[in-house]
């Protein structure tokens, strides 16, 4: 695709509105998205997601944001496949908060997370995409009286293959808008996909190589004032009192809101309210956290996984094997609170009257972001209009609406629009955690060395029991026991465990991979302590145990193979394998390659994927993500972690939470398997399949087993 | 009142000295490509150029930039190793959530207006400073040496 095609691949709000005159262009955008789902009567627009308009524009509603991940080309390319238009022939509109037109069906409501997006869509959306083509042959056929079977539609115009006739889908709109929608369409062989499968230019870059993206953040209203907030430091705290006269007199401030639990200064712009909020004297009620340190929360999850949990998986009689055994191994594995550090800190954008709210943000969950701010303001949600922007990164912490719920709160104390902007320090310190896990872990070998019997014990806090409770059943937190209820080693007996133990010091939520994340470093730190005790090669003892799964056994055939596994490495050097698969439906195997200073300091300096997601729709999407998710998965697993000190978080800035830089990058391999099997995620698992690779890697370079992340502070500590 | 010039413009902006140029060029003229991420010249996604040289806006008051000429995401494509850097990104797909690469762009062509062909350790050393939570940065490296590689193709270009 040329690079002029590529830049008409505008929003159409963009387009109508152009370049920075910003405050117009947002204006505006409300009519066009209004339009978008309502449509006019010349407009065709078969379903939620296209609308072709008389003109011959298509228009693509994007129910599932934009992050990073590619979304915004992979959806479209499902659409475009099936409607037969070019991906150079479609303009994107963010979708409006809709959970009737745009729930995913994997969560029931309209959410981008999970690694759900093409899993959850690419049949849906193919469908969407053929129903349209389907009704404009149809009114194609109808204009020239001759048969559906005679008229093949290409690049958005029908052509009567008998006479050459041609017309174009804007021509046809009016007449298409007419017929019924047919309630089954066809859907192409995949033998004959023109774009799945091909490596598609992303749509949504070009405007990222020159400032023009519009992130939450760079919302701008006219009238707008700039907020900055500190919430109580302590969760559960509050305002007792505020001192507020130096920051009242600092140039460009203007009010001071104060909320039941934190402070707002709201300003001309950010600087004057950044300076008003280090300016103000703030008294807090800390409540019952404020002594609360990491070893308080380290020995309730220990105490607590002292009892047997919720059975998740039984095969055989792990128990009784693990008393009678001889030769037993048995682990404690920890792994810390992770904050998400997206590159854009929270922010969102309110505009409130006493008969509308209006929100402009960046959100991975816009139908729950509307619920909260119609329960806060009263209003019907009919009345709270909210407008996605591109997101700064996700990573799962815009699964969380919580900025949502600050800054129309705030603007509520406020004379007309505001944005709230958090700073990094009050992003870092007020995050939504990835939880702090403990893990039991126990096994028997035989007299051969095989594994005879398998036991798992996760215990920590249930994000799922908040966010979905109707997935919580049984006890189980199917989130935090994923890739651990799955387990593909063909062991005789096997028990997972889950205890629910809540940590109410911090809130906690999903961060990358969540349960797999963490349940993939257990295991595969684990599988390798039994071949190190088996005297096994760690590739080799995983092989003989995953006969019965060949996809697995093909991912970690082409790991070893490319990463040179059991050929000589320089003195110091030492290679680690992981092999993940979990709910993601996606098969990976991995080996990372480091070496470790004295100092204890970690380099990885070359990691090797392969990745089994089934069918593909955009391979270097693909690549792109599982390269992400390495490097995301290293700097967690060797840096990661905040900690607490009186119930405060201690990390503020990226001085003290480190993550990896491009001078710590290592070189990344990813080889994709090409097959026709159904689509797996692969947003989170090249994050999560990583730690145990790289702490495997530490085993096989340095002979120490960590058990406890992050990886550097246990490997200084000794 | 501070002068600034910005890509080739002069702006008159009612800032106090010591406000950092970020904040004169987000809130008060809205050019919104220069990104906030951690306000203490630890991320890199501030970055612009002040007489070619990369430089953290969110540290920078707005005197210190007064009479030097400032170049930032919305006008490095007019400059020859800019636009390079810009087609490199698209080439071979760098972008992810793209929040911090207006920065890292900005960097890379600093990079390149002074070393035409940098090394990898020019390239660790002069975009270390840049944080990608994408994870990016096999890419970048690629991309950067692909605009090392390649020559102008716009006539424009000097």
């Amino acid at each position: 695709m040329g690079q002029m095609s590529r830049r008409q691949l505008l929003f159409t709000s963009a387009a109508a509105g152009g370049g920075f005159l910003l405050g117009l262009h947002l204006e505006a955008s409300p009519r066009v998205l209004a339009a978008t789902v309502k449509g006019t009567q010349t407009d065709f627009a078969p379903n939620a997601f296209i609308r072709i308009h008389k003109d011959g524009r298509v228009a693509l509603m994007m129910n599932q944001v934009e992050m990073g991940q590619g979304t915004y080309t992979s959806m479209p390319m499902l659409i475009a496949e099936e409607l037969e238009v070019g991906l150079d022939q479609v303009h994107l509109e963010h979708a409006p908060p809709n959970d009737k037109l745009y729930a995913n069906p994997i969560f029931g409501d309209q959410e981008t997370g999970g690694s759900t997006s093409v899993r959850a869509f690419y049949e849906p959306l193919r469908r969407a995409g053929a129903t349209a083509r389907t009704m404009l042959v149809a009114a194609a056929a109808e204009a020239w009286g001759v048969d559906t079977a005679s008229c093949r539609a290409r690049r958005g115009v029908v052509t009567h293959t008998l006479t050459g006739r041609t017309l174009s889908y804007g021509a046809l709109a009016e007449k298409a808008a007419k017929l019924p929608v047919p309630a089954q369409v066809a859907l192409k062989d995949p033998k004959d996909f023109k774009l799945i499968g091909t490596p598609a230019k992303r749509l949504d870059t070009p405007a990222k190589v020159n400032g023009k993206a519009e992130y939450g953040i760079d919302v701008r209203l006219p009238g707008m004032k700039i907020a900055t907030v500190a919430a109580s430091p302590v969760v559960g705290g509050k305002l007792v009192s505020v001192d507020d006269a130096k920051a009242r007199a600092i140039k460009g401030v203007r009010q001071i809101v104060r909320l039941d639990d934190g402070v707002a200064v709201v300003a001309d712009h950010m600087w004057a309210a950044k300076q008003g909020l280090a300016a103000l004297d703030i008294r807090w009620d800390d409540g019952q956290h404020g002594k609360i340190n990491t070893a308080d929360v380290v020995e309730g999850l220990a105490a607590a996984a002292q009892t047997p949990g919720v059975v998740v998986r039984d095969e055989g009689d792990a128990p009784a094997a693990l008393a009678a055994a001889t030769n037993k191994l048995e682990s404690v594995y920890e792994v810390p609170f992770l904050a998400h550090a997206t590159m854009e800190p929270m922010n969102c954008t309110v505009r409130l009257s006493p008969d509308r709210c209006e929100i402009w943000t960046g959100t991975q969950v816009i139908t729950r972001a509307q619920a909260a701010a119609a329960k806060i303001t009263g209003l019907p949600l009919d009345k709270v209009e909210v407008h996605n922007q591109y997101l700064g990164g996700g990573f799962g912490r815009r699964l969380e609406f919580d900025i949502v719920t600050q800054a129309v709160r705030i603007a509520q104390q406020v004379q007309g629009p505001v944005k709230v902007i958090w700073t990094r320090e009050e992003d870092i310190q007020h995050d939504v955690y990835r939880p702090y896990y403990y893990d039991r872990m126990a096994a028997v070998l035989n007299a051969q060395s095989q594994p005879v019997a398998w036991m798992q014990r996760i215990v920590g806090p249930s994000i799922i029991a908040r966010y979905l409770p109707a997935a919580f059943k049984n006890g189980i937190d199917i989130d935090g026991v994923d890739g651990a209820a799955q387990l593909l080693y063909d062991i005789p007996a096997i028990r997972v465990e889950y205890v629910r133990h809540e940590e109410p010091v911090l809130n906690t939520g999903f961060w990358r991979g969540v349960g797999v994340t963490h349940n993939n470093f257990v295991i595969e730190s684990f599988v390798d302590e039994l071949a190190a005790a088996a005297k096994q090669d760690p590739a080799a003892f995983r092989r003989a145990l995953l006969h019965k799964s060949p996809r697995a056994t093909a991912v970690l055939d082409i790991a070893t193979r490319a990463s040179g596994w059991g050929k000589p490495l320089p003195e110091g050097r030492g290679r680690g394998v992981s092999v993940l698969f979990s709910e993601w439906g996606s098969y990976l195997a991995e080996v990372a390659e480091v070496s470790v200073s004295k100092a204890g300091e970690v380099r990885v300096h070359r990691v090797v994927c392969a990745v089994d997601c089934g069918t593909v729709v955009n391979p270097d999407t693909v690549k792109a993500q599982i390269e992400s998710g390495i490097v995301f998965g290293i700097s967690g697993a060797l840096w990661g972690g905040v900690t607490l000190k009186n119930g405060r978080v201690e990390q503020s800035n990226f001085h003290d939470v480190r993550v990896m830089r491009i001078n710590e990058a290592p070189a990344i391999e990813v080889h994709l398997v090409h097959n026709q099997e159904a689509p797996g995620g692969i947003g989170e698992p090249g994050t999560a399949v990583t730690a145990a690779a790289v702490s495997n890697a530490v085993f096989a370079a340095t002979g120490r087993r960590i058990r406890k992340l992050p990886l550097e502070n246990q490997l200084r500590s000794a | 009142m501070v002068m600034l010039k910005i890509n080739g413009k002069s702006h008159t902006v009612d800032a106090a000295p010591d406000m950092p140029l970020l904040w004169a060029l987000r809130d008060l003229l809205g050019m919104n490509g220069t990104k906030f991420g951690c306000g203490a010249a630890l991320c890199g996604a501030c970055t612009v150029h002040l007489d070619g040289i990369p430089r953290r806006s969110c540290v920078m008051p707005v005197s210190a930039a007064t009479g030097h000429s400032i170049t930032t995401i919305e006008g490095v494509g007019a400059t020859a190793s800019g636009k390079r850097v810009q087609q490199a990104w698209l080439d071979l797909e760098v972008i992810q959530c793209g929040y911090c690469q207006s920065g890292q762009i900005m960097a890379a062509a600093a990079l390149l207006a002074k070393i035409p062909a940098p090394t990898d350790t020019d390239i660790d050393q002069a975009l270390s400073g840049n944080i990608c939570r994408c994870g990016t940065y096999p890419r970048i490296r690629e991309a950067i040496k692909r605009a090392a590689r390649k020559p102008a193709t716009s006539k424009k270009e000097g």
